[in-house]
């Protein structure tokens, strides 16, 4: 639970968002919604988030989705969220009389609402409440053998959903019945307020659901959290490696050991999913490594790390290091120590980093972080589980380079050849992914769904590109989106480029860019225009349509004369194919 | 807890709720005696109640109270 109460998130509303970013959020509810909005609203102050809301009113969602002129679909939403609660499902449920095939009806409805929502609002993200799963006892435990009842009708229909939803890239769930599992029904749920105000949620779990809902608009809007550093004695196994040695420290059958096991298969398991592992310990770096190279009930090994930082530095300088090599944004770390003094510090030199209390007793470390949902995101791909590797062989390469008298020099020693390919559908959801993620060298900062990119995909009015990248150390894999727009017989508009940072300073920008005018020439345009779009992160494209030949308009756009363009020096070779 | 320390505690969550600290609550006090206190805000209130004196309205008591006074009792009888 957020420690905030609703009160609080009510007073809140009353804050000058001016200069925050603005969310444009549309509530449809068949119960009454107004709480619920004001506590998204209120959360939204919490995290900077300057929401805008248009609540509708209640049990407007046929209305508001089928007529082209209703307030949701003139709101110009990018998030539509809807909440149908469970109590109204019975209601259904109980005057249905075909109760077996309830699920499916219901399923159809809503998989309408999604179809409606993205027949009116191009952009819209849809977040759908999944249903509160309970038994109203008329069977029994037997309720989960027979299809007719409540219990196993609401189930089927969350599945059914969430089973839609795979074919449907821009629908995202928020799951109550975790909520609930969470903070027990007696609290989430307050029946009364149902029977009088037809509020399904108690006043003391809006903030939860308040809190979550603004981390899917987050994760969907591009913050993410993409590294996890940890501490290692007493944070990854009971003990002192450097006192208790090898034996000694409580890992798997020994002592508190059990703990610590489930906490590393938690930290795997995030890893398998993305999510960069790295150390930050006071230690000697051999001692520190030991137990991962020796102890047999280690979970976690070296290869799951990207960086392993053991010496006596202070944790500030040592996690500024890695984060510097890993290359990603500060407010994309969580740092996971044990000590209450070393978490202080590490907050107070690095305000944007996520540093979670852990409780004293490692028995609550696993459910006590579970709680936070410090790792939303908005999208998956096959190959999230490589991340590991190519911030390993990242962290080779600055090795590397050191040997090198002069940059070029280190460049041609890479070996890189890049691959450049039209969006194909095994991309797409790396793709979209990649606009999601991507915050530092994005130019326009256009975020897309999965949708939405096979759409421009298969619109004659764009050409669209992804490159790929591999050196001698490894395969970054795509790390790099062109859209380009034909707004006139003779103008290209580069409608979205997005960089990975991983591959800065290696030549890839001069590479995409004598790509894009190439392009240009062979399909008979004379001019390639570029936007900047300033945000809060990608300072660091400011300059580089002006660096890469482009002429500056002003008001942030830069044009490419194509019959004129000079090429780009680069040392990465082409594999078109 | 005395009637006049229930009282100061109510007056309190109102301070809160409608985040006012000009409300003088009193016996009499009723939701047309407060701009603010429409039926959104009146669960808001019962809400908070519940959470300082630690029990639940019934659902008679949140849709019968008639002044500050009514819920006064109630919370005297409940604690």
């Amino acid at each position: 639970m957020t420690g905030i109460t609703f009160t609080k998130l009510k007073k809140n509303c009353k804050t000058d968002m001016t200069g925050c970013r603005e969310y444009r959020l549309a509530v449809l509810g068949d119960c009454a919604t107004q709480h619920l909005a004001t506590a998204i609203q209120g959360y939204g102050v919490e995290e900077n988030m300057a929401f805008k809301i248009y609540d509708a009113d209640y049990n407007q969602i046929d209305a508001q989705l089928l007529d082209p002129s209703s307030e949701f679909c003139q709101f110009g939403a990018q998030f539509a969220l809807i909440y149908m609660c469970s109590e109204k499902l019975y209601h259904t449920f109980a005057e249905t009389e075909d109760k077996t095939g309830f699920a499916d009806k219901i399923y159809q409805k809503i998989r309408s609402y999604w179809d409606l929502v993205n027949r009116q609002q191009l952009s819209c993200s849809i977040i759908q409440f999944l249903f509160v799963e309970f038994d109203d006892r008329i069977y029994g435990n037997y309720a989960a053998k027979t299809k007719a009842s409540f219990l196993y009708q609401v189930k089927r229909l969350n599945c059914l959903l969430m089973d839609g939803a795979q074919e449907i890239k821009n629908v995202f769930f928020m799951d109550l019945n975790g909520i609930q599992l969470q903070c027990g029904r007696e609290i989430a749920y307050d029946d009364k307020l149902y029977y009088i105000a037809k509020m399904p949620l108690s006043t003391a779990v809006l903030p939860e659901v308040a809190k979550q809902v603004t981390d899917i608009v987050k994760a969907v809007s591009g913050a993410i959290r993409k590294c996890v550093i940890t501490d290692l004695d007493n944070t990854l196994w009971g003990g002192v490696i450097g006192d208790d040695g090898l034996e000694g420290i409580q890992i798997g059958e020994l002592g508190l050991g059990h703990a610590f096991e489930e906490f590393q298969i938690w930290l795997k398991e995030l890893k398998n999913r993305g999510i960069v592992l790295a150390v930050c310990s006071k230690n000697d770096e051999n001692t520190a490594k030991e137990p991962f190279l020796k102890h047999p009930e280690m979970v976690l090994r070296l290869d799951d790390f990207s960086m392993f930082v053991a010496n006596w530095e202070d944790k500030a300088s040592n996690i500024r290091f890695i984060q510097e090599t890993l290359n990603i944004g500060m407010d994309s770390i969580v740092f996971l120590d044990d000590n209450p003094f070393e978490r202080e510090q590490v907050r107070r030199a690095i305000p944007d980093i996520t540093v979670p209390e852990l409780p004293e007793d490692p028995a609550q470390y696993l459910s006590h972080l579970r709680a936070l949902n410090l790792f939303e995101t908005a999208s998956s791909s096959e190959s999230d589980k490589d991340r590991t590797q190519q911030y390993q062989a990242e962290a080779k390469r600055t090795i590397s380079r050191q040997q090198y008298q002069n940059y070029d020099e280190y460049l041609q020693s890479l070996n890189m050849v890049a691959e450049v390919k039209p969006f194909d559908r095994f991309q797409f959801p790396r793709i979209a992914q990649l606009t999601q993620r991507s915050n530092q060298f994005n130019l326009r900062t256009v975020r897309c769904t999965e949708a939405e990119i096979e759409r421009m995909a298969e619109d004659d009015r764009f050409i669209t590109f992804y490159f790929t990248l591999r050196d001698d150390f490894g395969d970054h894999g795509l790390i790099s989106v062109v859209i380009l727009e034909k707004t006139d017989s003779d103008t290209l508009f580069m409608y979205n480029w997005l960089m990975s940072c991983r591959v800065l300073k290696r030549g890839m920008e001069e590479f995409i860019i004598n790509k894009v005018i190439d392009t240009a020439r062979k399909e008979g345009y004379k001019r390639v225009v570029g936007e900047y779009i300033q945000t809060p992160k990608n300072a660091m494209v400011k300059d580089i349509y002006e660096k890469l030949g482009f002429r500056n308009l002003g008001e942030g756009r830069f044009e490419a004369d194509v019959e004129q363009f000079v090429r780009n020096r680069t040392f990465i070779v082409g594999s078109e194919q | 807890m005395s009637r006049e320390e229930i009282l100061k505690k109510v007056n309190e969550i109102f301070w809160d709720v409608f985040d006012d600290e000009s409300i003088v609550v009193t016996e009499e006090t009723t939701a047309a005696d407060i701009e603010d206190w429409d039926s959104l805000t009146h669960i808001t209130l019962i809400s908070e109640v519940e959470d300082e004196f630690g029990f639940t309205f019934a659902m008679k008591d949140v849709l019968g109270m008639k002044n500050v006074g009514e819920m006064l009792d109630i919370i005297e009888e409940q604690i």
